[in-house]
């Protein structure tokens, strides 16, 4: 294979990855604005926003064919997908405790149930302590 | 022929772009918002790559370390400090909301300066006799 047909294949399929990339991040975009409540706009920014990110970087490395480049951009992936869970995680955390989750919309809801277990509990202990005559 | 697709490519970012304002724009919550501007965000770090992949430049990198670390600490900062909010807390005022909350405002705080004796505003102290 000739250097020139080379090229062509790293630049097709770099082209391919930038539209790729291009087409999850406006299918993120398109999600956060019609998705209706808060838990399904975080999965939007977490998942297919960072996918399409990748994809992109992965297009410009074919593209610019360095290894230098290459390191960068795999950095700037690794800390993508370090900090971008993180987001997601607080701000669902935030928005389950301050009651902006619609819980009508949810097909599981084990923190629910489990807070509402521990509730009982802790009722349970209190009236116990209640009942015991003081010494 | 790397034209017409990153030609594509700008209008979708630029599509994802207005669509991430938009939710920032609608709310209904600061969560919302943040996850809006996060969008935002990436698709900033999509637009850096892209014009680095299409000039072969490789200046723009260190832009794109840097977004891609610091993008999230306002949201985490934002989740951190979220508190219940009202019903119909967060919107944007219209015009006359905001002047009727003022002229509220003003009228209690004039109230509240009439409560207080004269003296305190450098009227005449109300012990002294005088003549």
């Amino acid at each position: 294979m000739s250097a020139a047909t080379t090229t062509t294949v790293l630049d097709v399929l770099a082209s391919l990855c930038l539209l790729g990339g291009s087409l999850l991040t406006f299918a993120a975009a398109v999600g956060l604005v019609r998705f209706p409540d808060l838990l399904a706009r975080t999965h939007v920014a977490a998942k297919p926003q960072v996918l399409g990110l990748i994809l992109m970087l992965v297009g410009l490395s074919l593209r610019l064919r360095t290894l230098q480049v290459l390191w960068v951009l795999v950095l700037v992936a690794g800390f993508q997908m370090l900090t971008s869970p993180v987001a997601a995680h607080m701000v669902s955390r935030a928005g389950f405790r301050t009651g902006k989750v619609r819980h009508d919309l949810l097909v599981v809801d084990e923190l629910s149930r489990d807070m509402e277990v521990a509730e009982s509990e802790i009722r349970a202990e209190v009236s116990r302590d209640d009942e015991r005559p003081a010494d | 022929m790397i034209l017409p697709v990153v030609a594509v490519c700008v209008a979708l970012l630029a599509a994802a772009g207005v669509l991430a304002l938009v939710r920032a724009e609608r709310g209904p919550s600061m969560l919302d918002r943040s996850v809006a501007l996060d969008i935002l965000t990436s698709t900033l770090v999509g637009a850096v790559a892209l014009e680095a992949a299409w000039a072969r430049r490789t200046d723009g990198l260190p832009m794109l370390v840097a977004l891609a670390l610091v993008g999230f600490v306002g949201s985490v900062t934002i989740a951190r400090f979220a508190s219940v909010e009202p019903e119909g807390e967060g919107r944007v005022l219209t015009r006359e909301e905001l002047a009727s909350l003022e002229t509220e405002r003003s009228r209690r705080t004039e109230a509240e300066m009439r409560q207080v004796d004269d003296e305190d505003h450098g009227g005449s102290p109300a012990g002294e006799v005088k003549g």
